[in-house]
């Protein structure tokens, strides 16, 4: 094993990038899950985002408009569940399911002009001074601009739930329907906003892997990544930094192993292949041991349907 | 009254059941391990499902299901094919290897073909083809072009059929340059365009310039490119669109004629099973054009090294060749046979870090 081959502070840039998408699509569905809904249609949203964004970017050469697209998009696909579940009241857990079929189905539809072209280069950003302080700089400060607009709407989810009104009345929604209804706050019109904001992270997220990542249009490219911000938003225990931890740690554990594989690493390659869901599991079932729901801190109201009737 | 349409519905379904069968068109199911887009393995299935379309026209009728795992889903999907009226089943990935004798002994009557096993049946036949042979162009070519001596290698799963192909291009990179070092990474997945560009990523970071892969989405050559300075090869497919630079020739399969073949047999009843393994000279496996990044003489090395396998006079696995643990292998001379190829569980002399188990 040669561990000097390895170059850590590319490793650690690279984590960054890796761990982007999750990071943006789990943090839209932190919001959700926190105003009480229910959205397993993550995966669908990501990739819907995924071939929009691509596709406006191609066409309209701006990699910027394309992110806009794909935000659009992910937040039109999710208004759709939100529709279904607000308004005609059905199950969150089987229109979440339907909605990741129907935008893998649609993507790869709308990607069939797509495939093979090859995507823009996207910029990235050297942060003036900052970027020149050695090692930190390399790895924190020379991204694509995403990767700061990610953290940053970390940092507004987290000071938009703890110090504002809207934030109260979106958590008080999430704990308790039917009090937040008695109070007068519109239970559905929030939980269609936080619906919304949840479909346009994933679809930034989709469009991440198709624009930045990868950078190109492959079907079904996204390849169970909406599954991981799902069980990210678990890991977090619906906390928006613990959110960024956990994309991280992912992204960092999936780098890492790959590296440690070309440096010729001892350990068997399945242990190292399996690592980032071992520790995701591990810190599952660590914090799970702590006590009952209210200790793993989620919304009680998640996934039931609200009805003003009822 | 729900009864008497319920009677009606399944009378109606009767007909057409009939209908159908009166048709007598020949149906060929397709299972796939990626989506039909994803610019390699799948994507050279699925044009040999279409070139069957169109030579028998409306004799035949094709379905396929795609991204299928491979695992307990994929005799799920099987089973569904057989059930639909398929007369003959390709599954295209190795790991369907078992669900399809699985599924196969329910059905005696429909025919299966799977793609890179070794495990036959009366119903069931495999086929593969040598892309081995063509990893030896690569390796040449690789070998040739390297200029930090390294060569990263995706692997997806260590099977034989990988482990045939990583053999092969070591050889011959090694062959015209002997300090060459491999970096394999198993990437533990057929399909991933994130997971590829990642290891894609990682092995540049470490000083690779030659990336070979695989695995069967175009994302490594996406991201030699943004590298720069870095060379891949297509894999399965073309890959065309990222050529002359990074892509500077592939391997594409093409199994259009032996799907033909085989359909037309079920047509005529002379279907029997039977194990094909064809390589670059009957055209199961073709050299994609090397592009100009390439040294003229090196391709033309490249061309004669393809054009002498092709004829029969070379094998790229000719002795003398020692194992990884130094004991030997083949004697000089001695080529490989196709059994021990076929399970081909080891590494040559050489290459460093241990296949996984």
């Amino acid at each position: 094993m040669d561990l000097s081959s390895i170059n850590w502070v590319l490793l650690l840039a690279s984590l960054m990038v890796a761990a982007t998408p999750i990071l943006l699509a789990g943090i839209g569905e932190l919001v959700v899950e926190r105003a009480g809904v229910l959205n397993l249609g993550v995966e669908g949203m990501m990739i819907t985002g995924a071939i929009s964004g691509f596709a406006i970017a191609i066409n309209t050469g701006s990699v910027t408009l394309g992110f806009i697209a794909a935000a659009a998009a992910g937040a039109l696909l999710s208004l759709l569940f939100g529709f279904l579940t607000q308004y005609l009241l059905s199950n969150q857990v089987a229109t979440g399911l339907a909605l990741t079929l129907f935008g893998l189905g649609l993507s790869s539809l709308m990607g069939q002009g797509y495939v093979g072209i090859k995507g823009l280069s996207v910029p990235d950003i050297h942060l003036p001074i900052l970027s020149d302080i050695p090692v930190l700089g390399p790895i924190l400060f020379r991204h694509d601009a995403m990767v700061y607009v990610s953290i940053l709407i970390v940092a507004g989810v987290w000071a938009f739930l703890k110090f504002t009104r809207g934030g109260l009345i979106l958590r008080a929604v999430g704990e308790s329907h039917d009090a937040a209804h008695a109070l007068g706050y519109k239970v559905v019109r929030i939980r269609l906003m936080a619906i919304a904001f949840g479909g346009a992270c994933a679809g930034l997220g989709g469009a991440y892997l198709s624009l930045v990542r990868v950078p190109q249009w492959t079907e079904g490219m996204t390849a169970g990544a909406g599954w991981i911000a799902l069980a990210l938003v678990v890991f977090a225990s619906w906390k928006p930094w613990r959110v960024l931890i956990g994309a991280y740690l992912f992204g960092g554990l999936t780098v890492l192993q790959l590296n440690l594989q070309a440096a010729g690493m001892k350990i068997p390659v399945e242990y190292l292949a399996m690592s980032p869901y071992i520790i995701t599991i591990l810190v599952l079932v660590v914090m799970s041991s702590r006590g009952g729901r209210a200790a793993l801190n989620a919304p009680a109201e998640l996934g039931r349907s609200f009805h003003a009737s009822s | 009254m729900n009864i008497k349409a319920l009677l009606a519905g399944t009378a109606l379904a009767l007909g057409l059941a009939g209908a159908a069968v009166a048709q007598d068109k020949t149906k060929v199911g397709f299972i796939f391990v990626g989506p039909i887009g994803d610019g390699g393995w799948t994507y050279e299935h699925n044009e040999g499902r279409l070139a069957v379309e169109e030579h028998f026209g409306d004799a035949v009728e094709t379905v396929y299901q795609e991204s299928v795992p491979e695992g307990a889903d994929a005799e799920r999907a099987m089973t569904q094919m057989a059930l639909g009226g398929a007369d003959i089943i390709f599954t295209t990935s190795f790991g369907y290897m078992d669900p399809t004798i699985n599924v196969a002994a329910k059905f005696p009557d429909v025919k299966f073909e799977h793609a890179t096993g070794f495990k036959r049946a009366d119903n069931v036949s495999t086929y593969s083809a040598r892309f081995y042979e063509g990893r030896a162009v690569q390796g040449h070519i690789a070998g040739k072009m390297t200029k930090t001596n390294k060569i990263g290698y995706i692997g997806s799963y260590p099977i034989p059929e990988v482990i045939r192909g990583i053999n092969s291009a070591y050889i011959h990179a090694k062959k015209v340059n002997p300090d060459v070092e491999f970096s394999v990474i198993w990437a533990y997945t057929w399909f991933d365009p994130a997971k590829e560009a990642d290891a894609a990523k990682a092995l540049i970071e470490q000083g690779a310039d030659v990336i070979l892969q695989h695995t069967d989405s175009t994302a490594p050559q996406a991201a030699a490119q943004e590298a720069g300075d870095v060379i891949t090869f297509g894999q399965a497919s073309d890959m065309a669109e990222y050529a002359p630079m990074p892509r500077v020739s592939s391997i594409i399969d093409n199994w259009a004629p032996y799907y033909i073949d085989r359909v037309q047999a079920v047509i005529d009843g002379t279907w029997e099973s039977m194990d094909t393994w064809d390589g670059i000279g009957p055209g199961m496996v073709e050299i994609g054009e090397i592009t100009d990044a390439v040294p003229a003489e090196v391709k033309a090395e490249a061309e004669a090294l393809r054009d002498a396998i092709a004829a029969g006079e070379y094998h790229p696995f000719t002795g003398p060749l020692n194992k990884q643990d130094g004991s030997a292998w083949l004697a000089e001379g001695e080529v490989a046979d196709d059994g021990t190829l076929a399970g081909m569980n080891f590494y040559v002399e050489g290459l460093t870090g241990e296949i996984p188990q």
